[in-house]
């Protein structure tokens, strides 16, 4: 298999504008286009669908209304209500992960989600401010999180650093998970497209009918994940709106 | 024993991790398919539930894949 050919050459980043500051490589690649595209087609989507502001919802404002009112529902039942006036922040992440999954469906498209990097920022925001929710609603109290209540004290011993490992350990969970499977879908789909062209005309319709399902299981996984990142970020940050669930 | 050989059968290893993924699904969707025929009813209410366990024990699978692309590639 030539270089150009290898499952994994999908995902290499190129330098479109290439550009640095003082040694920091801060050139406009193909992963900022994705991103940008990914930003103005939210935008677009959702400015444009909500243009008519029409009591009966057309198909396209129904479709922006849907994803709201999704968000929306999944704050209310993880975190109650107190979730409300994070809406804007769970609502941004999880249009940002769906539409870079999406996007990245297309073919000779770039999926910003496969790389750790950007999964491991995404996720390194969730953390970071669930945890400053945490700090300055229940200031010292909050270190009473890492304490589980009703157990005796020489088990403390062992479960207060399995809790602390455990928190800190989310950020990489959280980011490996979306990253793991959007790396491992395409890989796979790309696999399976070469053996289309190995076998040929005569032998590669299997290959062919296997990789049409399995964009549909791409499709389902794209949303999935981000899904699975919103309601993972409204269960952190219920636990830190609550503590001790 | 030569460190590619070592590799390849390492990274074969840590695709062992798939025997307890695949108990894993086996068990959410056999438990939603005979909870769902004792209780029809309640079987809509719990299907985002069994796609989040879905989810997150695929994920499972696949930490054990970056593992095998670790051992591979670096």
């Amino acid at each position: 298999m030539s270089e150009g050919h290898s499952p994994l050459a999908q995902f290499e980043i190129k330098r479109l504008i290439p550009y640095d500051i003082n040694g920091i490589d801060v050139s406009f690649t193909n992963s900022s286009l994705f991103m940008l595209i990914a930003v103005a087609a939210i935008t677009l989507f959702l400015t444009v669908s909500m243009r008519g502001r029409a009591m009966v919802p057309g198909r396209m404002q129904s479709i922006a209304e849907l994803s709201y009112e999704f968000i929306a529902n999944m704050l209310k039942e993880n975190v109650g209500s107190e979730g409300r006036k994070y809406f804007p922040f769970i609502f941004s992440v999880f249009m940002f992960v769906l539409f870079c999954n999406l996007i990245g469906m297309i073919p000779y498209a770039f999926t910003v989600t496969s790389h750790i990097v950007v999964t491991f920022g995404l996720a390194l925001i969730v953390f970071v401010t669930v945890t400053l929710v945490g700090i300055f609603r229940h200031g010292f109290k909050f270190l009473g999180f890492f304490i589980p209540k009703d157990v005796p004290f020489v088990l403390l011993v062992l479960l207060v650093p399995i809790e602390i490992i455990s928190y800190f350990v989310r950020p990489i969970s959280l980011s490996v998970r979306l990253f793991a499977n959007m790396l491992a879908g395409h890989t796979l789909m790309k696999v399976f497209g070469s053996f289309v062209i190995a076998l040929s005309w005569w032998g590669g319709w299997l290959p062919l009918t296997f990789i049409t399902a399995l964009t549909g299981l791409e499709f389902l996984v794209a949303f999935l994940q981000a899904y699975v990142f919103a309601i993972l970020s409204c269960l952190y940050l219920n636990d830190a709106i609550h503590l001790h669930h | 024993m030569e460190v590619e050989a070592a590799k390849m059968i390492g990274a074969g290893i840590a695709t062992v991790a798939l025997a307890g993924v695949g108990i894993g699904l086996g068990n959410i969707f056999g438990s939603y398919i005979s909870g769902s025929l004792r209780n029809p009813a309640a079987a809509p209410k719990v299907f985002g539930n069994v796609l989040l366990a879905f989810a997150l024990t695929e994920a499972v699978a696949l930490f054990a894949l970056v593992i095998a692309f670790l051992i591979l590639f670096t």
